[in-house]
């Protein structure tokens, strides 16, 4: 388990490493044509001006360390390090709420709100998804059991972004129930702020929640089901038990452990989704930094929340596997 | 057993209803070449292409519901009646295009579009709108820029906008019971003279132009009335024709998921029967790959990849490759391994077979028709996270798809806006065909899955 957490982090830094130096020599590049194109330089023809931006580059290049090619023991080392601890320097676009350009103040800032918004919304999604699930079990081949696995698949195939469009076509501007931008108005120093975040945070937490619970619903019924079908539940059948109760007892705490992995994985999962979702919605989270830093090409800023989102997934992971160990009794015996 | 898969496919409601939304999805990709121009697949960020198209307005169908609003109108040198004489060594070109006006709405604009070709004496335009209270307005009169070497050729249009245009319509003050100054020319050009309303009839409006030479020759007419409604789809905010679009975002989107659904389940699929079959070390090592693929986070590390290396759409198609055969190889692998050890691979195997062999001629056989349902349900997700990168703006630039539709729609705020039509259709198209392949997957799934069956006969 730590050997698989421990090689993931390994290749994705060394992904992020030589993407890091691919990026940074573009910006770097992207700063000379720019400082050319202000600047007072005269040059006499294109060649001359293509050579100077050349020269230019790989002179700040070297200076920053970039010639000696992301792969060598001693920049690899250097870049695992910086990245694990965040230190990417500072932000040429973003800035915090108080006006801090560092990268890693700007990314503290904005992971709350993602946590806030998508736990919240994977919380009430399992809640209802169990709950529901567990009731279409109890009537397998009904009308409502059908029409929850028609929606589950409907549901399944709808791009939630594209879902979080229609809600504010519908919410925001045909009903004017809530606002169109989810970032707050007020000042995060402001005592109503939270209240305002809250109120900000319904219209995509709603998105979130009808997206997914049918999906939901439909994995606990087919776990279920799968229980239901087991030797000790006819057993208890036989043992004058009533259906009701083994169908909330014994077959939902049976079902417990699969449930909970499939709640992290969806978690983990969700996290990454929040980019688009965020963007969508205006949401000042890390999926919102993320599509704006990718709009402008802030290097350091994407660097930083891909390898924080790769910390979150797997940390997400990390504590689905405990989970499953303490919910299952066959497993806690090994 | 494929031709079962197939039997059992046509025989539930689900799979039909998948396969017929696929083959309606087949017919229109085979059929749009020959519907619409191939220009447009081509040129679809091009906003020269779409100029003559009104912007930002609803699909004509509203009208039914609604107040009926003035489609736009665009008519070239085939719709106009063509009247040529010779008086006193001028000739008058005169092409007359018939407008009937039936909206309760005024166009947005309108637009005289002419090319001529010319020597020293440039030509006279005229422009007549006959209305149908029997009413002329000349509304321009002006002779073309002079030239400076014999045959150029001068094209041009003139919008109703034109201070020229404005003042030649002062002049009809006098006919109209209200005030029209202030009024844009469009609006005063198709007026009822009584009341500020919608004059509808029959509209005749003609370009005429005086040639003075032989030299000089009409290449080109054309006449455009901006209207509110727009084709079945309605347009963008660059004026594109967003059903255009979406036709085209269909072979893209198919031409996407089948490939990458279709190689992942490739490699799932080998590399599960290798370690399956191989066991022991091997299958230990090479599953421990597997979980390592499995906990890479993939949104974010395909960014960084379309970021570092490029955002062609076979690029993007390899991408979606590193990060999709994992659960194929998972499922694969368990089921390889109880293949194993049935009878006739041991008898293959104690007959002296290659591995390779035993592997693709017992047991590769055994799993496609699973295969052929993992196919299915991976398009779906090929499909959704494309959309999802053209939506961040990391999808291929030059190519017309239903992500790059919507990304576009949300830059420019379409939802808060109210433009509905921009949003809806697109993502119905990426929902509609995700949801046929589901339908066929499942399907499929439900025949062939041994895990699945299984458990239904328990």
């Amino acid at each position: 388990m730590f050997l698989v957490l421990f090689a993931t982090l390994f290749i994705t830094v060394i992904l992020l490493g030589s993407t890091f130096d691919k990026l940074q020599k573009e910006t770097i590049r992207n700063q000379v044509v720019e400082e050319v194109n202000q600047g007072t330089l005269k040059f006499e023809s294109s060649g001359e001006r293509s050579s100077y931006i050349n020269n230019q580059t790989q002179f700040r290049s070297k200076i920053a360390g970039l010639d000696q090619g992301s792969l060598s023991p001693s920049n690899l080392i250097h870049r695992i390090i910086s990245v694990m601890t965040l230190d990417l320097g500072r932000s040429q676009f973003f800035t915090t709420d108080y006006g801090s350009s560092n990268v890693r103040d700007i990314i503290f800032e904005k992971v709350p709100k993602t946590i806030l918004l998508f736990t919240t919304a994977t919380i009430c999604v399992t809640i209802i998804g169990i709950l529901l699930g567990t009731y279409v079990a109890g009537k397998e081949g009904s009308w409502w059991d059908k029409s929850n696995s028609i929606f589950a698949i409907f549901s399944n195939s709808f791009p939630t972004w594209w879902v979080a469009m229609l809600m504010i076509l519908l919410f925001a501007y045909t009903l004017h129930i809530f606002p169109a931008r989810a970032t707050p108005l007020s000042s995060p120093s402001d005592p109503t702020y939270f209240l305002d975040l809250l109120y900000h945070m319904a219209l995509p937490l709603i998105t979130l929640i009808i997206v997914s619970f049918g999906a939901w619903a439909y994995i606990v019924r087919y776990f279920l089901i799968n229980i239901l079908n087991e030797d000790f539940i006819h057993a208890k059948r036989t043992m004058g038990i009533s259906r009701r109760r083994i169908l909330y007892s014994h077959a939902l705490r049976n079902a417990g452990p699969p449930i909970a992995t499939a709640v992290g994985l969806a978690l983990a999962a969700s996290f990454g989704g929040a980019i688009i979702t965020e963007a969508v919605f205006d949401w000042p989270g890390m999926g919102k930094l993320y599509y704006d830093a990718i709009g402008v090409l802030d290097v350091p800023i994407i660097i930083g929340l891909t390898f924080v989102s790769t910390i979150i997934f797997l940390v997400t992971i990390f504590i689905t596997d405990i989970s499953y160990t303490l919910l299952d009794p066959r497993v806690k015996g090994n | 057993m494929q031709k079962k898969l197939l039997v059992g496919l046509l025989r539930s409601r689900r799979g039909i209803i998948g396969v017929s939304i696929i083959g309606f999805l087949l017919l229109l990709s085979a059929v749009a070449p020959l519907i619409i121009p191939i220009e447009s697949y081509f040129r679809w960020n091009d906003p020269d292409y779409w100029i003559n198209n009104p912007k930002t307005v609803a699909p004509f169908w509203t009208n039914f519901f609604g107040p009926k609003e003035f489609e736009h109108l665009s008519l070239d040198r085939n719709d106009a009646k063509v009247i040529s004489e010779l008086s006193e060594g001028i000739r008058v070109d005169n092409y007359r295009f018939e407008v009937n006006m039936q909206a309760d709405s005024f166009p947005d604009d309108i637009m005289f579009l002419y090319s001529a070709k010319y020597g020293d004496i440039p030509p006279v335009l005229q422009i007549d709108i006959k209305r149908p209270d029997n009413n002329t307005f000349t509304v321009y009169y002006s002779s073309l820029p002079p030239s400076s070497n014999t045959n150029t050729t001068f094209s041009d249009r003139i919008f109703s906008t034109n201070e020229n245009v404005k003042e030649a319509l002062n002049q009809y003050q006098s006919l109209f019971y209200y005030s029209i100054s202030g009024l844009e020319p469009q609006v005063v050009i198709f007026s009822d003279t009584n009341k500020p309303n919608v004059l509808k009839g029959v509209y005749q409006i003609s370009e005429k132009f005086f040639l003075f030479d032989n030299y000089s020759s009409v290449q080109d007419v054309g006449l455009i009335l901006g209207g509110k409604v727009f084709g079945i789809m309605g347009t963008d905010d660059l004026r594109r024709d967003l059903a255009v679009g979406i036709i085209w975002g269909i072979p893209i989107a198919l031409f996407i998921g089948l490939t990458v659904s279709i190689f992942s389940i490739a490699i799932g699929l080998i590399y599960g029967v290798v370690a399956g079959y191989r066991g022991k070390r091997t299958d230990e090592s090479m599953m421990r790959v597997n979980d390592i693929f499995y906990a890479l986070p993939t949104l974010p590390l395909l960014i960084l990849l379309s970021i570092t290396y490029g955002r062609s759409i076979f690029l993007i198609i390899g991408f979606l490759l590193i990060f999709s055969w994992m659960g194929t190889a998972k499922v694969i692998r368990s089921i390889a391994l109880q293949t194993r050890n049935f009878q006739y691979v041991e008898a293959a195997k104690l007959m002296g077979q290659s591995d390779i062999r035993v592997i693709f001629k017992h047991i590769i056989p055994q799993l496609l028709p699973l295969t052929f349902a993992s196919i299915a349900i991976a398009v779906p997700a090929a499909i959704l996270t494309e959309a999802a990168l053209s939506f961040i703006g990391l999808g291929d630039p030059s190519l017309p798809t239903w992500g790059q539709i919507l990304r576009d729609a949300n830059t420019a705020d379409a939802a808060s806006r109210g433009v509905w039509w921009w949003i809806v259709p697109p993502g119905l198209m990426i929902a509609l065909t995700a949801l046929a392949f589901f339908l066929i997957g499942n399907t499929l799934d439900s025949i062939a899955n041994p895990l699945r069956n299984r458990n239904k006969r328990a």
